[in-house]
């Protein structure tokens, strides 16, 4: 355990907490329905599909974009249920240094979405595959993209988690900063699409759909931005994340708790 | 050994709390004393480092609470505010908060006998009474078994047996050799806990002293600090 360190540290602060995460029933009930939203759409998915032509991978993960409003929305409510329970004062009375006691927030809510996140893709994955009717082929892993598909979209779900996660520890206050989020990766998504085409591949949503959860290029015509490979629309979803994260630590260190 | 010394800090216009500086030592309660809105709260959070001063600085032991390098093992708090999530058991608040510290879990049940809430340490913590909420921040106060305690008005909310519990409690940890820091605007609390007193008006020392010596020269405690208060009321009216 501890025998070694004589200050409390990372190791300390994510096991506090892992308790403080799995210990409000509420955690699981988001998580829940987070994973059977999706794989209930997928399923919905493969049951309605006739074209055989069609990114199956991709719209088997369709079930993703609501899902990951929830994952962001937990992550939002991790942070202020601290705040507005008052329970920041007794997480920052055992962890005073306040960025290491939201990187430890990080690391246990990124694992967990994480694993979560992952689960939930591959359900939905051969859920619609197995529900595929109209003759159509069912999708493999060992077909090209599809591995690389499922596995980045669960990842979407840990890091739209952690960007919620670091927007909690910005706003400070749950309606606030779940507006803010769904503001962010939703509607300002749609608005910029529409507007600057350019900029819309950068939109969270956009990335999750044309970059991460498809297995070839999208190409919608000349109107179409172009979007971001695969790997760099993940890298670009990671960057949002830090940079909420990075914020939110800086702020919970300057202002009162 | 808690060491304030020309503590400040405004919040936009109010100056809660103005240049204070006092000393709380080990092996005797030390009552907080003061008015609603005197500044006590705010020299709490300021000593455990959750609000920053303007100026000033508070040593616990000879370091500043960030310092710490357990914090709950050297230093126990129970503050104005509630400070666990109603969705959470007790028994899940004060197991977090003892891992933060690698405060072994077999401690978490200890605490919860030591202030009664043996059989709802299972409940969620939303469903507490007043009282109730008062023992579990107690229990969060005592898990590190810490030399220094700071309490911040901790008889709010509880019954009369619940008052003399605290008074029983204070009293044996101060026994013990520990600082015991607690805070009332009840005089007469005071009077019955405390041994020595630290006493503010508007954010400012008024007396650093032993209660036996601040009732010598009145008719009662009460009155002296009424006096006390008194003369800083009059004192800021002609200033301001
Ligand atoms: N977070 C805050 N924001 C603004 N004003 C505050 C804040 N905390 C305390 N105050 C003000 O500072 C003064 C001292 O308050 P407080 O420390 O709570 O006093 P006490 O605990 O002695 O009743 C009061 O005027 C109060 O309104
Ligand atoms: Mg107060």
């Amino acid at each position: 355990m501890s025998g070694t360190t004589d200050r409390y540290g990372l190791a300390q602060a994510a096991r506090m907490e892992w308790i403080k995460l799995r210990s409000l029933r509420s955690t699981w009930w988001t998580l829940a329905v987070t994973a059977a939203g999706t794989v209930g759409i997928a399923v919905a998915v493969g049951r309605n599909s006739r074209d055989a032509s069609a990114d199956l991978v991709n719209n088997a993960l369709a079930g993703v974009v609501p899902g990951l409003l929830l994952a962001g929305a937990l992550g939002v409510l991790t942070m202020t249920g601290e705040y507005s329970s008052g329970t920041i004062r007794a997480t920052l009375a055992v962890i005073p240094r306040r960025p290491l006691a939201l990187m430890a927030k990080a690391v246990v809510f990124g694992v967990v979405t994480l694993i979560v996140g992952e689960a939930a893709a591959f359900t939905a994955f051969f859920a619609e595959a197995a529900t595929l009717r109209h003759g159509i082929a069912a999708p493999t892993l060992g077909q090209p993209g599809v591995l690389r598909a499922v596995v980045l979209t669960g990842a979407a779900f840990c890091l739209i988690g952690l960007l919620g996660l670091g927007l909690g520890a910005i706003v400070r206050h749950s309606a606030a900063a779940v507006g803010v989020l769904v503001a962010g990766v939703y509607v300002i998504a749609q608005v910029i699409g529409f507007l600057a085409h350019g900029a819309a591949a950068y939109m969270p949503i956009l990335i999750l759909e044309n970059s991460l959860s498809t297995t070839r290029p999208v190409d919608c015509g000349p109107s179409c931005p172009e979007f971001l490979s695969a790997w760099a629309g993940l890298g670009v979803l990671a960057l949002y994340a830090a940079i909420a994260l990075t914020a939110g630590g800086w702020l919970l260190a300057k202002r009162d708790a | 050994m808690i060491e304030a010394r020309e503590l400040t800090r405004r919040y936009g216009p109010t100056i809660a709390v103005d240049a204070l500086s006092f000393d709380v030592r080990p092996g005797s309660v030390t009552g907080f004393l003061g008015p609603n809105g005197s500044g006590k709260s705010t020299t709490m959070r300021l000593i455990l480092g959750l609000d920053r001063p303007d100026a000033g600085q508070a040593r616990i032991g000879g370091r500043r609470y960030r310092e710490l390098r357990w914090p709950l093992r050297e230093v126990g708090a129970l503050l104005e505010a509630r400070a666990f999530h109603p969705g959470r058991s007790a028994r899940g608040h004060l197991a977090a908060l003892a891992a933060g510290n690698a405060i072994p879990r077999t401690r978490v049940d200890e605490v919860i006998d030591m202030v009664g809430l043996t059989g709802a340490a299972g409940r969620r913590a939303g469903k507490f009474s007043l009282g109730m909420g008062q023992r579990l921040g107690v229990a969060a106060a005592l898990l590190g078994d810490p030399a220094v305690l700071l309490l911040d008005e901790p008889v709010n909310g509880l019954d009369p047996e619940g008052v003399r519990w605290i008074r029983d409690l204070l009293k044996s940890l101060a026994a013990q050799g520990r600082t015991v820091f607690v805070s009332s605007h009840l005089i007469s609390e005071m009077a019955l806990t405390a041994e020595r007193l630290v006493v503010i008006g508007r954010g400012r020392l008024l007396a650093d002293t032993t209660v036996a010596e601040m009732s010598a020269g009145s008719a009662s405690l009460e009155d002296a600090f009424f006096r006390l208060t008194d003369t800083e009321v009059e004192y800021r009216g002609a200033t301001s």
